[in-house]
C-alpha cells in the first residue's frame, strides 16, 4: 500500500481499532491513554481495547466529577480527568542525576533517558494546545533534556471531542474543540447508530507510516460531513467560557482587587488546581541520600505556588497568605505568562475548576473582576 | 569562602551575579559571587550560616570540594555609571553582591565622578568586611560610610537607617546613578528617598532576592511578577519593579 499523504482522510471501522493498536505495538511504542481506574479516567497503559473506557462518561461541574454509564460503546465518549499527558514528559517525580563520593570530593553522573517511544491516545485539541504551552515551557528558551528526548520521540494521535464538559471552555481559550494541527493522526469518532467507525486524519509522515497495514476505506463527503456537525455541536455546548479580552492588564492592574479577599477566604491552599493542570511547572528538587551516605541522588518533584514554602527565604516567606498565592497562580497563569512564554497558561480544560474540593472556578473569578472595572477606561488594552 | 576549580576554568563572572553552591548530600542554595572580577581564578562567597545548606557550607574545611554551578543571572549594569556620581547602598548581607561592583569601580575610578558608599547593619557584630572597610574608609577617592541600628557604648560610629544618609549624601541628583542591595523593604525605602533628592527611578538598580532551585528560569520558585529572578534579575532598575514594590506579598 503506498503510504497517505498529509491531509488525507480515511475511514477506520470500529471492529478494526484493534488493528490500529496492534500497529502502535509493532512499531514499538509504549501506548499510553484513557482507562478507568477508581472512579475516574486516567492516563494509563492501553494494550487492548478493554482498557479504554468503553461505554463510559463523565459528567463534571465546580467540585464535581462522576463516571456514568453511557448508552451506547463509544470508546471515546467523555472529556478530560484528572491527569495530564504532562505526567508522561515531565514526570511526578524523576531523578536527575547521582553524585558518589570520592574521597574528600565526588563525582556526578547525569541521568541518560532511554524509554521506549510513547504513543499519546486520545489528545484531546486543548491537551494539544497545552503541549504547546509545556514545549516552549522545557523546550524554548531553556532546554530541559528529559522533557525534550521524551517529546521528540512522542507520537501524538489526538481524539475530537463529540460533547463538551461542563468545565470545558476552549471555545474562550481558542484551543478547541477541533483538533487542528501539531497531531500526527487525528481520529473523529463517530458512534451511530447504524455506523460506528472513526473518520481518520493523517497530520505528519510518521503518523502516515504507522497506519501501514491498517484496515481503511476512502472517507465519503457524508462521512467527513458527519464529523463536521459534531465538532460544530461540541463548540456549541461548552459548559463554561471565559472573556480573554485584555485579561493581562485586567488582572495585572487589579492586584488589589477586594475580590481576591473573597475567593481566598475559600481557597484551601490544598495544590489540587495546580497538580491537575496540564500546563502548570513549577517543581522544586531533593537530595535523596542513601543509607551509607556514599552516594546521593537529586530528584525533582512537582511543586506547587500554593505551598507555604514555596517562596521559603531565610527563615520566612514571601507568600505568606492564600491571598497571594490565589492571586500568584491566576496572574500566572492569565496574565504573566503572555510575558514570559508569550501565550496563556490556560487552555480552557476546566480541570482546575472539577477537581477544586471547594468549586473555585477560575472563570467565574475574571468575570468577578472584570464586572467592577469594565466601565474603567484604564482597562482595555489588549494582550 | 574561596574556592578553586578541581578542573577545567573559571568562567569570568559579572558583579551581580550569583552561584548555586552544593553541599554533598544536601543540596543547593543560591549565593552571590563577592570576589573581584578582575580575579577570575577564585570563586569567592560570603556565606552565613542560616538554613541546613549554608550552616554546612560555612564548616567546609579546605581541600574539600562544593559542587558550584553558575555564574547565573544579569548582573548590575556598570554603562550606566560613566561620568556620573554613583551612590552604593548596602544593608546588611546586601554588602557581599556589591563587593565586585565597588571592585570594578575603584579599577576605573577615573570613569565616573564621586563615589559614595553607604553601608548599614543591624548591629557593630554584623558587619562584614571589617578590615577591608577600615581601608575604604581612608581612601580620599569615595567617602565609605557605616551605620548600625543599634551598638553599646563601645561603638563610635553611626547609629541609625542607611535612608538617613541619603538628604546628606554628596552627589548631583540628576547625575547620579545608585545600586542597592539589602531587604526589600530597606531598598524600597531608600529608592525613595533617592528620588526624593531628584534621582531618577531608571538610575536606581536593585537586587531582588528570591527562592531559587533551579537557577535557569524552569522551576519557577523565584517568579516576581512576570520576571524570573535567576534569569531576568536578580538585579532590576527600579523603575521597573516600583509598581510591584508597592505591593505585599508578590
Ligand atoms: S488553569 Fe484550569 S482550565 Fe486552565 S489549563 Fe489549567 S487546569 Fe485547565
Ligand atoms: S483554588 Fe481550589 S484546588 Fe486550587 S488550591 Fe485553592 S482550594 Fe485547592
Ligand atoms: S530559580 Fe528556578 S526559575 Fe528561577
Amino acid at each position: 500500500m503506498d503510504e497517505l499523504s498529509v491531509g488525507s482522510k480515511r475511514i477506520l471501522e470500529r471492529e478494526d481499532f484493534p488493528r490500529l493498536l496492534a500497529a502502535l505495538t509493532a512499531a514499538g511504542y509504549r501506548v499510553v491513554g484513557p482507562t478507568v481506574r477508581d472512579g475516574a479516567i486516567v492516563y494509563g497503559d492501553i494494550r487492548t481495547e478493554e482498557d479504554l473506557p468503553i461505554g463510559w462518561t463523565d459528567r463534571q461541574e465546580a467540585g464535581t466529577y462522576r463516571l456514568e454509564r453511557r448508552n451506547d460503546t463509544a470508546l471515546f465518549g467523555f472529556n478530560v480527568g484528572p491527569h495530564s499527558w504532562k505526567k508522561y514528559l515531565f514526570p511526578p517525580r524523576e531523578r536527575l542525576w547521582t553524585a558518589t563520593r570520592v574521597g574528600s570530593s565526588f563525582d556526578v553522573a547525569v541521568e541518560e533517558d532511554t524509554g521506549p517511544p510513547m504513543a499519546f491516545l486520545g489528545l484531546r485539541a486543548c491537551e494539544l494546545a497545552g503541549l504547546d504551552v509545556t514545549d516552549r515551557v522545557f523546550d524554548g528558551r531553556v532546554r530541559d533534556p528529559g522533557y525534550h528526548a521524551r517529546r521528540a520521540r512522542t507520537l501524538l494521535i489526538a481524539v475530537q471531542c463529540g460533547q463538551a464538559g461542563g468545565t470545558c471552555f476552549c471555545v474562550s481559550m481558542g484551543t478547541g474543540p477541533g483538533v487542528t494541527r501539531g497531531y500526527d493522526l487525528a481520529l473523529t469518532e463517530i458512534v451511530g447508530p447504524p455506523h460506528h467507525y472513526f473518520l481518520v486524519g493523517v497530520g505528519s509522515p510518521t503518523g502516515a507510516s504507522v497506519l501501514r497495514g491498517v484496515p481503511l476505506s476512502p472517507a465519503t463527503e457524508r462521512e467527513t460531513g458527519a464529523a463536521e456537525t459534531l465538532l460544530a455541536k461540541t463548540a456549541a455546548s461548552m459548559g463554561r467560557s471565559l472573556n480573554t479580552e485584555g485579561i493581562h492588564d485586567l488582572l495585572l492592574t487589579n492586584m488589589e482587587h477586594p475580590r481576591w479577599e473573597i475567593v481566598a477566604r475559600r481557597c484551601l491552599s490544598c495544590t489540587n488546581c495546580t497538580m491537575v493542570c496540564p500546563t502548570c511547572f513549577c517543581h522544586t528538587t531533593e537530595e535523596v541520600p542513601e543509607l551509607s551516605g556514599d552516594r546521593v541522588e537529586r530528584w525533582r518533584r512537582w511543586d506547587s505556588c500554593f505551598n507555604l514554602e514555596f517562596t521559603q527565604l531565610h527563615t520566612s516567606n514571601v507568600r505568606k497568605s492564600p491571598l497571594s498565592r490565589y492571586r500568584q497562580w491566576l496572574t500566572h497563569k492569565l496574565a504573566s505568562w503572555y510575558d514570559q512564554f508569550d501565550t496563556s497558561g490556560c487552555i480552557g480544560c476546566g480541570r482546575c475548576i472539577t477537581w477544586c474540593p471547594v468549586g473555585i472556578d477560575l472563570t467565574e473569578e475574571v468575570a468577578a473582576i472584570r464586572s467592577t472595572v469594565a466601565a474603567s477606561p484604564a482597562v482595555g488594552g489588549h494582550r | 569562602m574561596v574556592l578553586r576549580p578541581t578542573f577545567g576554568h573559571v568562567p569570568p563572572f559579572s558583579p551581580g551575579q550569583f552561584n548555586m553552591l552544593y553541599r554533598f548530600g544536601l543540596g543547593e542554595v543560591a549565593i552571590s559571587i563577592c570576589g573581584d572580577p578582575s580575579r577570575p581564578d577564585e570563586i569567592v562567597h560570603t556565606v552565613r550560616s542560616a538554613g541546613k545548606i549554608t550552616s554546612a557550607l560555612v564548616r567546609v574545611a579546605p581541600g574539600e570540594t562544593v559542587g558550584v554551578r553558575g555564574p547565573y543571572g544579569t548582573g548590575w549594569p556598570l554603562h550606566p555609571m560613566e561620568g556620573k556620581d554613583v551612590v552604593l547602598v548596602a544593608g546588611g548581607l546586601g554588602l557581599p553582591p556589591l563587593r565586585p561592583l565597588l571592585y570594578e569601580l575603584l579599577a576605573h575610578r577615573d570613569r565616573f565622578g564621586r563615589l559614595e558608599v553607604i553601608y548599614g547593619a543591624r548591629s557593630p557584630k554584623d558587619l562584614v568586611y571589617y578590615d577591608e572597610i577600615q581601608r575604604w574608609r581612608v581612601r580620599s577617592d569615595l567617602r565609605f560610610q557605616v551605620t548600625v541600628d543599634t551598638a553599646g557604648r563601645d561603638w563610635y560610629g553611626d547609629v541609625g537607617l542607611v535612608t538617613a544618609r541619603i538628604p546628606d549624601a554628596r552627589f548631583e541628583p540628576e547625575r547620579t546613578v545608585a545600586y542597592l542591595c539589602g531587604p526589600e523593604i530597606m531598598m524600597k525605602l531608600t529608592a525613595q528617598a533617592l528620588e526624593e533628592r531628584g534621582v531618577a527611578d531608571d538610575a536606581i538598580y536593585l537586587s531582588i532576592e528570591r527562592n531559587m532551585k533551579c537557577a535557569v528560569g524552569l522551576c519557577g520558585h523565584c517568579q516576581y511578577g512576570p520576571e524570573f529572578v535567576c534569569r531576568d534579575g536578580p538585579v532590576f532598575s527600579y523603575r521597573d519593579v516600583k509598581p510591584r514594590m508597592a505591593l505585599r506579598e508578590v
